[in-house]
Order: structure tokens, then sequence, then C-alpha cells
């Protein structure tokens, strides 16, 4: 419920997007007569397009910013590729339609912007917004308007839409979705109409009710079942016979046979005018049913969410430069059309296309979704780029390594779907058991009908006895438990950056009885990271760090990334360096507030600053100086920094009783440093590829299961010998991972996080199959000895199902 | 008693007709946004332009 008082703003952000203002921000815009600070000219523009829209009530309506609209101002030529020759967007002679999904949909006002922005473009005929799938429905006329033009036009307001062509799979996932919400409607309102009429047979005294009353009562019943077992009881139908077709007995088996059975009976009864009619519980039956599936659907859809959002990430274009190097004229393509060895250009703000290793600029790169990693990743001429990254500084050219199609990104995405083929071990057995469940069921249900009917002589008894043993077991209960367990914690650790892709993974970490950790890169960042600075004159450390994160601020090396990310983290001053001269190897020469700084080796500071400090370094440190004429000023200590989260993960798996090893291909002497810091008991060093793999393979002799954590590239052999194994996410190691699972946030702290769901998930699996069992082993005999009506068996096997899936979605929210 | 059998025939035909509008009113998409027409009914857009104030 959007309420009408505007969001209270600070001078200090942007009144459009309220982020804050960066300094010397002089963009303003003026809305209902106010003047108001904007952040840049993007939000400038939308927020002028707003005004010059009249439609400033949006900012009065809003309940949250907008979108930051930051480089908005200029249309992207891509946006223009869509035209109406598309024949995804033919509808007619000359309409078109296509459906947009629109990202930064934030409250009701946006939704009204964007229908109001749209009413205006010349030629469109309507434009629709679904809020809660935050997809556009637009239908425009071919000869006055085109999709780029709509595009550009929400671009133009701040929003981002692509066209959504999200794969007939998702279309046909919405029909699915859709017709199944009718059946439970039809099942609902047939069940409801056909309580009424069976109420006075149910109310009535003997004698009390006429037959001819009788009658009409049961034929109008039978009509009313009739849409419950045309329409709604479809899935039931077809699940049948496809599972009979395959020869095997799937759960629908039981359930058609149990409806059909009491329809039929209640049919001839109808027909014959004498005998019993269960047309409430068929009905009731169906509706139930159908409920438990709508829930199972919701909760597979809603596993399948953080899925989605990945297969977005690659860019539709790509800015090729044909003759290159003759000429640099850039021509927009599909994606899919780049060639190994074309050159493209990428801007700043726009994805990489495809992999590419880069032939002019630097620039850095933002690798959030491939590799978790927040701070954009410097990188130069013949580096190595992975489709998906975001460029986020400079423009730069890169030739092309590998087809869109063939791209990390592309495999990262096979892999998950590698996933999903697979079923685990788990979910096998469950199948199984429900399988021989199923065929015991119809032969228990065979020889209950015959026992009551030898006893009594009659059918009259046996028929809704057998009915009853039939619906009231629940093979479902026992095929759901494991699958909607194992999709709600798949999804569960995706959010939280762990890319499942094993099917046993979940199952084996739980049952891992060793973790073993790679050092390098794993428990440490593997790059340097700043310990200490060390000042060698009367010059505070802290100044010293300034003047040296200015000297680098244009360096893309490792060590200079060290030292500005100290910098940053103390609050980096906005210092300038000149006249810096880089001597490769050895460091940098340059003039900070007009004073000749020299930073590097020892040897190299020496030139200028005289006779270097004489001190025994630590292994493992690398010292950078920092000097200036006659005299030196500190000393930087660079060194592979602990990871923040490592001790924390080390004494999760410590305390939940699981052995740690170190395994390290580094000197003994340095991975015992880093053990004995993190308190592991067995650290083992100098380890080549190929001794690490006998240990693991020595430990799984004796009966072990090893869990094993590593960075991906150089820990691959392991990574696959081990029982289930996680590599830190990085980029272009991912194609190449023979993990079970990637950690896409580079967190280790992960590895934990997936240790505790693991452990929820097989007590969930374990609650869901106890509690199937238990309720058939106590529902089936009591139904075969006439305990239960059929309408009560059908509430218990919804109820028992529902149960099942509830108890698994809980693992979504990590519960 | 007799006008149940007028009645209860007619309660049928009705249920048949109350499916047949919500199969047309389901077609028609009515079912599925279910969030934001709740949401754009309380805009004021039906305010004047402000150039005719």
């Amino acid at each position: 419920m959007p309420h009408t008082t505007p969001l209270s703003h600070a001078a200090a952000i942007c009144y459009h997007c309220g982020q804050p203002l960066p300094k010397g921000a002089a963009w303003s815009v003026k809305i209902a007569e106010v003047e108001h600070t904007m952040c840049c000219p993007g939000c400038a523009a939308v927020a002028q397009t707003i005004v010059d829209l009249r439609q400033e009530n949006y900012y009065r309506d809003r309940t949250a910013y907008a979108a930051s609209a930051e480089g908005a101002q200029q249309l992207p030529p891509e946006l223009q590729l869509y035209d109406n020759a598309d024949p995804r967007f033919a509808l007619d002679e000359d309409s078109r339609e296509s459906t947009f999904t629109v990202e930064g949909i934030r409250c009701a006002a946006c939704v009204w912007l964007i229908e109001k922005r749209l009413a205006r473009q010349p030629g469109v005929e309507s434009a629709q917004l679904n809020v809660a799938t935050e997809k556009l429905y637009v239908r425009w006329r071919s000869d006055a308007c085109k999709p780029g033009d709509i595009l550009g036009a929400l671009h133009a307001i701040g929003y981002a839409a692509y066209p959504y062509d999200a794969e007939r799979h998702a279309g046909q996932q919405r029909r699915a979705a859709k017709t199944l919400g009718r059946q439970l409607f039809v099942a609902g309102l047939s069940m409801m109409q056909v309580m009424m009429y069976v109420a006075p047979a149910y109310l009535a005294e003997d004698g009390t009710l006429d037959d001819s009353m009788a009658a009409l009562m049961r034929w109008a019943s039978l009509l009313l079942t009739l849409p419950a077992i045309c329409y709604a009881a479809l899935p039931f139908w077809r699940g049948a016979w496809a599972s009979l077709r395959a020869r095997s007995l799937g759960m629908d088996v039981p359930v058609a046979l149990g409806i059909a059975a009491a329809f039929g009976a209640s049919v001839i009864a109808t027909v014959n005018g004498k005998g019993e009619v269960w047309f409430d519980s068929v009905t009731m039956f169906i509706f139930l049913l159908l409920c438990s599936r709508y829930l199972e659907l919701r909760a597979r859809r809603k596993a399948g969410a953080a899925l989605e959002r990945l297969q977005h990430a690659l860019p539709a274009s790509a800015a090729l430069l044909e003759n290159f190097p003759a000429n640099r004229a850039v021509t927009i393509v599909h994606a899919a059309a780049l060639a190994v060895d074309n050159v493209i250009v990428i801007k700043p703000g726009e994805a990489v296309a495809a992999d590419c290793v880069i032939i002019e600029g630097r620039t850095a790169l933002d690798l959030s979704l491939l590799s978790g990693e927040s701070a954009p990743v410097p990188k130069q001429c013949g580096d190595f780029i992975p489709g998906g990254a975001i460029n986020a500084s400079n423009v730069i050219l890169a030739r092309v390594a590998k087809r869109a199609q063939d791209s990390t990104l592309s495999d990262l995405l096979k892999l998950v779907s590698r996933a999903g083929g697979d079923k685990p071990r788990i979910a096998q057995w469950a199948d199984r058991v429900a399988a021989w469940f199923v065929a015991g069921l119809l032969l228990f249900a065979l020889a209950t009908f015959g026992f009551w009917y030898l006893l009594d002589g009659s059918a009259a008894r046996a028929w809704p006895i057998a009915i009853a043993v039939l619906v009231v077991s629940c093979p479902c209960a026992l095929s759901l438990a494991t699958p909607t367990a194992l999709a709600a914690a798949t999804d569960y650790l995706l959010r939280q950056g762990v890319l499942v892709t094993g099917p046993q993974t979940l199952e084996t970490l739980h049952r891992a009885t060793h973790v073993v950790l790679d050092k390098t890169g794993t428990l440490t960042w593997g790059r340097p990271v700043l310990q200490e600075v060390q000042a060698l004159s009367a010059m505070r450390s802290q100044f010293c760090l300034q003047i040296a994160a200015a000297m680098e601020a244009g360096s893309a090396h490792p060590l200079a990334r060290a030292i500005i990310a100290a910098a940053d983290e103390a609050g980096r001053q906005d210092w300038r360096a000149v006249a810096l001269e880089e001597t490769p190897g050895s460091g940098l020469d340059g003039f900070v507030h007009n004073r000749r700084y020299r930073l590097g080796s020892a040897q190299f500071v020496a030139a200028i600053s005289g006779e270097p400090p004489q001190r025994a370094m630590v292994d493992g440190v690398t010292p950078v100086y920092l000097g200036v004429e006659g005299q030196w000023l500190a000393c930087f200590h660079l060194h592979d920094g602990l990871r923040p989260d490592a001790q924390q993960t080390v004494d999760y798996f410590r305390q939940h009783g699981k052995t740690v090893v170190l395994l390290s291909g580094d000197e003994a002497a340095l991975a015992r440093q880093v053990g004995d810091q993190l308190g592991i008991e067995t650290t083992v060093g100098g380890y080549l590829p190929a001794d690490k793999l006998n240990f693991v393979q020595q430990l799984q002799r004796r009966g072990c299961v090893v869990a094993m954590v590593g960075d991906g590239i150089n820990d691959a052999a392991v990574l696959g010998a081990a029982d289930v194994s996680f590599a830190m996410g990085g980029g272009a190691a991912l194609a190449q991972a023979h993990a079970d699972a990637v950690l896409l946030n580079g967190r280790l702290s992960a590895v934990a996080d997936s240790a505790r769901i693991a452990a929820r998930t097989m007590q969930v699996i374990r609650q869901n199959l106890c509690w199937a069992t238990v309720y058939n082993v106590a529902a089936i005999p009591a139904a075969a000895f006439g305990l239960l009506n059929p309408w009560l068996s059908g509430v218990g096997m919804a109820v028992s199902s529902a149960v099942v899936v509830l108890n698994a979605l809980r693992l979504r929210k990590g519960l | 008693m007799e006008a149940l059998f007028l009645l209860i025939p007619l309660s049928v035909a009705l249920v048949f007709a109350a499916l047949w509008i919500f199969f047309r009113a389901s077609d028609d998409g009515q079912f599925d946004d279910l969030v934001g027409p709740a949401l754009r009914v309380v805009q004021d857009d039906d305010l004047p332009p402000t150039d005719q104030q």
C-alpha cells in the first residue's frame, strides 16, 4: 500500500535514486517548483523527462527511490537491434507484440510511470506491466513504432528492459501454472456444489427423502462431478497413462484407479437407482490432491528463480570492429554471430559478450556474477576476460577467444543443467521404493476387496473399502520427500553464492569425516595483502601509506592493488602523483606535493635514499620500500593474507567432529605457520598435485569420506578424487572445475554454510520419509479394516503430501 | 417440494454458467496479476493536466 508522503530526503543524496551525491555534483532539476539535486546526468535526464511529461506526481507517490539512471542519457545502440522484422514479435499484418522483462521496479509509482510513458509513445496500442512477475506486455503498430523505440523510451525514464524471450520453456511453465490454477478452481466449485446435493441424503431421516427426490439429487451431483472428472482430474489421467505406457507404476496410478473406481460405481448406482454414491468424495479428493500439486509446483518454481537470473547475464549483442585494424567502424551484431578472432569493443558498463583476450586498453572488470568477487578486478592487455563480466572503467578492445555459446558462463549453465539431470542416490532409492510401494498397494487393495467381498457376499462394503485403501496411501509423500527438500536447499545455497552441481553433494558433505583444505587461494587470498607498515623515519605510517597509494593509483600490479586497498580502508586521500616513471620490476619514481618519492624494491629506493636499513625479513613476506632523497620513509610488509572467515570455517568443522586437514604445495614451514594460527592439527606441506591425490586416496582407503576445498585449476585432480569437493569460484577456473560445488561468492565460510544446510537437508529428508512411512503404516490398515471412508482418506492423503512439501520449503529460508 | 425439480436443474445450469464466465475471465488475463491492480487504483491519474488549471 503506497502512502502518499514523499520520501524523506537529505540534501546529500540524489533526489531521484537516493544514492549519495559525489563530490562536486552540479546537476539539479526543478520538480514541483523546488530545485532538487541529482547525482549524475543520467538521473537528471530521467527526472527532467518525468517533469516534462507532467508526471511529477511520481515523486509524491513513490514509496522507494528509483534505480540509478547513471549512463542512461545515451541510448545504447544495441537497443536498436530489435526491429519489427524479428519473427518473435509478429502478431498479425501490422501489429506486433512482445513481453519485456523490466528491471528496477520498486513500487507502485514505477508501474504507473512506465504505463503512462508508453501510452504516450506513438504507435503503442497497449502496455501492461505485471507487477508480480516484472513482465511488461506491449502491443504496437509496426508502421509507427519499433521495439527499439519502446526499450529506448523505458531507458530514458531509467528502467532497463530487454525482450523476454526467456525461452519457450518459461512460457510453458506459465501456462502449466495457469492450467493447474483453473483445474483447481473447477474442482473446488464442483466440490462445493456437489456437497450441497449430497447434504440432504446425509441429513434426512429414514424414509423422509422420497426416491424421486433422491434420484434428482444424485443426477445433479453426477452432472456437477463431470467437469471435475473430465477437466480437473486430467493431470492424474495423463500421469497414470504415461506411467502405464512406460511400463512402470507411478504414483498417479492408484490415484487414477481410486477416482475411476469411485466415480464408476457411483454412476452405476445412479443409473440403477440403488446403491451408494461417492460423488462428494471424488470431487473433494480431486480438489485436495490438486491443492498439494499446486503447492509443489510453486515450490519448484521458487527453487528455480535464482537460476533464471543467471541466464540473463550474457548480453544479446556485441560491438564488432569488422575491419580492425584498418578502420574502427563499429557494427552492432548478435552475440551469437561472433566468431573466434573477431575484435569487439567493450564500453564501460557493458557486459562482455564472449570470452576474450584484451588487445588494447586497460580496465577493471566486475566479475561478481562469475566469481562472487565484488570489487572490480584490474585487467590489461593480454589478460583473459570471461563472457558475462561487466566492464567497470575504461573502453577496451578485445579479441574473441571462444564463441559466445562456449563461454565460461555458458559452461557454468551447462554444469547447472547437468546437476538438474541427475538424481541423488537417496532420491533414486525413494523412487524405487515408491514404485514397489504402488505395486504392493494395488495388490493389497485387490486383496482387501476380495476379503470383504467373501465376508459379505456382496460388493456393497468391499467396494468403498478398496477405494479408501487406494486413496489413503501416499506414495506422493514418499517420492516428494527428497526432491523438494534438495531443490529448496540448492536454491537457498545458490542465493548464498554456492552453486551446487553434483547430485550427491549435500548428502556426501553431510557424511564427510575429513575436510581437506588447500592453503594458497583457499585459506588465504592467493594474492598479497598489506600486513604492516613499518615507519623508518619520523613520518607517520598512515601518511606514507597515502603517498604510496597516490603513486600506485594507476597500476594494476597485485602489490599495488594491495597497497591501494589498504589505503582505501584507512580513508584514501585524493592526492595526485605527477611525473611518474615506472621501472618495470623495480618500482615507481614520481612527485607528490612537489616532493620526489621512490617506491619499490630496496635496491631501487637506495639509489636516491642512501644505504638501506638492515633488517631480517620473515619468510613469505614481500617488502616494498618508500623513500625520498636522502631518507628512508617506510617499509610495507605484504603477505598472502588469511581470509577473514578462515578461522570461523575451520572452527565450524572442528566443532562438528570432522577432522580438518591442511594440504599445501608450499613449504612445510609456511603451511605449519598457517595451520598453527588456525588450530588445524594435521598440516601437510610441500606436496605436489600427485602427492595430494595420493594423500586423499589413502584417506579414502582407510574408509574416510573426504570433502575437499580447493581453488579450482591447480587442484582439479584432487578435487575430482575427493568424495565431495568445493572449488573457489574464479572466472575461467569455473569451466575446468571438477568440483561438486563452486563457491561463486568466493567466501570460504560458504563451505561451512553448505555443511550446515546439508545437515538440515538430511534432517528434513529423514523427517519427510519418516512421516510418509508412519502415515502409510497407520492409514492403510485403518482403511483396510473399514475405519476410514473414501472422503476421509482423501483428506489424509492431501494433508500428508502438503506436510512434506511445506516441511521441505523451510529450507529455502535456511532454517 | 415440487419446486426443487425446477430449482436444482437451474442451479446446475448456474454452476456451468459460472464455469464458463470463469474460463472467459481467465483467458482474458483476469487472474494473471493479482498485485498490480490494487496498487494502480490508488493513483490519481485523472487529475486535469496542469496547463488547464
